[in-house]
């Protein structure tokens, strides 16, 4: 690196503003080859992406971004899920009026609700069909297969994470949506009865089985689906970045914007 | 030229190809292997690429926002159900799950617990993880270009057999499933059977067999779902969403 241009800031004109500025971003602005390279490997959040990125692999009918859609859902649930915890309480009957009055008393509540409910949904539909958009390209085989085996995994606690949450509201739907599945783990054979006590933390759907719901809901499965993705991504870019059919590669190498790379 | 047009060489140890007898030829040797199938990820550096900032960066910043924006429009326009505080002593009917389970929910129509809620989903997620060991197609040959009689025969037996099973194994016959697998199964059949170049059949015929086993499976499970989701009413009995309206 050239000393003093990147990283030196004393030495340069400019006012405070500038120099905190420059003590955050250590890049200039991204006209250049360099400094938007810069701003792709220096940033923790952009550095998941290589710094160049095949023209194909980013075209939107490629993927229909149905990865990065799915990933974008999640976060907005992170974070209208936090918002929704500030005035939830996992207790019975607290659980279902602090519903209620997020529906009628929280300002803005209903919408917060209703994008939180909304996203929850898209995801789960947006995981199968990123999940068919990959099989269908063909992008499932080796080398990355492993990565199309962590994808299984994240369906299963994407769907999973939608199931927790179900019971939340503890309505009517809630408890008997929930009745259904829950009911499902007690036919596994000789272990079916422990596996649904330790679901529901009893013998039946109450408090307990909230409070299970709750934390595996806002804690445990975000936890597990934020590594799993972690790993994911850092396959897709180890195993060679998003697969391309024969037919889209193999054009001669250039960068067709800005200035030549030396 | 294949692979065994080389010889292998270990360390010092070269052997002449033809004598077999061990050669002290010093020499650096060139070695060539050669990947017999096709191999989705060979490194090509000839491609067109671009600054990841800005083009993919805005993107990406594009189809977040855009999403935010759609996802708080509909927001405004459509509510979130909430109904009664949940009574353990007023069961609803019909009691439905979250729409992603209602294929289950339709299968339990037909199987006992063991098999609809634990043995099949546990079966299919198994199947979805082992997809890519079994070496599924590496090179996506179409179907139908080899063997046509053979896997005509083959094809219709299995078409057949996949039918009777869930003709005969359910409480009643499994029509979400016999339905969409005759169709696809039909569907996959159809270029084997009458050829054809061009066109849909033409497209048709370029196929895999691994490409119509996963449409067979999506069609199956949307099916399945799909009935769940509208046309199951009280006591699971059969309704018509555009007469009685969705249960959930
Ligand atoms: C929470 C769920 C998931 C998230 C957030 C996610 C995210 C992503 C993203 C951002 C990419 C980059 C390319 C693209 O957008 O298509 C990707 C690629 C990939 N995903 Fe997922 N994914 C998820 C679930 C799955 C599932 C269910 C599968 C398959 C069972 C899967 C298999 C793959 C594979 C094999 C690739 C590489 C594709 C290629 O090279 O073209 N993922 N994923």
């Amino acid at each position: 690196m050239v000393s003093g241009e990147v990283f030196s800031t004393a030495a340069r004109p400019g006012g405070f503003g500038r120099r905190v500025w420059r003590s955050i971003v250590r890049h200039g602005f991204p006209d250049t080859n360099r400094n938007r390279s810069l701003a792709v490997f220096s940033n923790l959040f952009l550095h998941v992406h290589p710094v160049k990125v095949r023209v194909e692999a980013i075209r939107f009918t490629r993927t229909f971004y149905l990865g990065g859609l799915a990933a974008a859902l999640f976060v907005i649930l992170t974070v209208t899920g936090v918002a929704v915890m500030f005035y939830y309480h996992p207790s019975v009957p607290r659980a279902y009026a602090d519903v209620k009055d997020l529906e009628f008393v929280v300002t803005a509540g209903v919408i917060l609700r209703n994008v939180h409910r909304w996203a929850a949904h898209a995801m789960v539909a947006a995981v199968f069909l990123h999940m068919a958009r990959v099989f269908l390209a063909g992008a499932y085989r080796p080398p990355r297969e492993f990565n199309w085996v962590l994808g299984v995994l994240l369906l299963v606690a994407t769907v999973f994470l939608s199931y927790t949450g179900y019971l939340l509201p503890w309505d009517q739907l809630a408890y008997w949506a929930v009745t259904i599945g829950t009911s499902l783990a007690a036919a596994v054979p000789l272990v079916g009865g422990d596996i649904s006590f330790l679901l529901l933390g009893g013998n039946q759907i109450d408090e307990n089985t909230l409070l299970r719901f709750y934390v595996l809901h806002c804690v445990v499965l975000p936890l597990v689906l934020t590594g799993l993705f972690a790993v994911h991504l850092w396959r897709v870019r180890k195993d060679g970045g998003i697969y391309l059919p024969p037919e889209a590669t193999g054009r001669a190498t250039r960068v067709v914007d800005g200035e030549p790379t030396p | 030229m294949s692979p065994r047009d080389y010889e292998l060489v270990k360390g010092e140890d070269i052997r002449d190809a033809r004598s077999g007898r061990r050669k002290s030829d010093p020499r650096p040797r060139r070695l060539l292997v050669v990947q017999e199938e096709a191999r989705p990820a060979v490194d090509v550096f000839e491609e067109d690429m671009v600054m990841t900032f800005p083009h993919l960066v805005v993107r990406e910043a594009i189809a977040l926002v855009a999403l935010t924006l759609g996802l708080v429009v509909w927001s405004i326009f459509a509510n979130a159900p909430l109904e009664e505080i949940a009574n353990p002593l007023a069961t609803p009917n019909p009691a439905k799950a979250p729409w992603y389970f209602l294929g289950l929910q339709e299968l339990l129509h037909y199987y006992p617990p063991l098999v609809s809620g634990i043995i099949l989903p546990g079966l299919t997620i198994l199947a979805l993880a082992v997809v890519p060991y079994f070496n599924v197609n590496l090179t996506r040959a179409p179907l139908w270009a080899t063997d046509r009689r053979q896997k005509l025969v083959r094809l219709t037996a299995a078409i057949i057999a996949v039918a009777a099973l869930f003709y005969v194994s359910g409480a009643s016959p499994v029509w979400p499933i016999i339905g969409p697998t005759l169709a696809v199964g039909g569907l996959a059949l159809l270029p084997g059977l009458i050829g054809g170049e061009r066109g849909v059949l033409g497209w048709l015929s370029t196929r895999s067999l691994a490409f119509w086993i996963f449409v067979w499976f999506v069609v199956v499970a949307v099916t399945l779902t799909m009935i769940g989701i509208f046309f199951r009413g009280p006591s699971w009995s059969l309704t018509l969403p555009w007469v009685d309206g969705v249960y959930y």
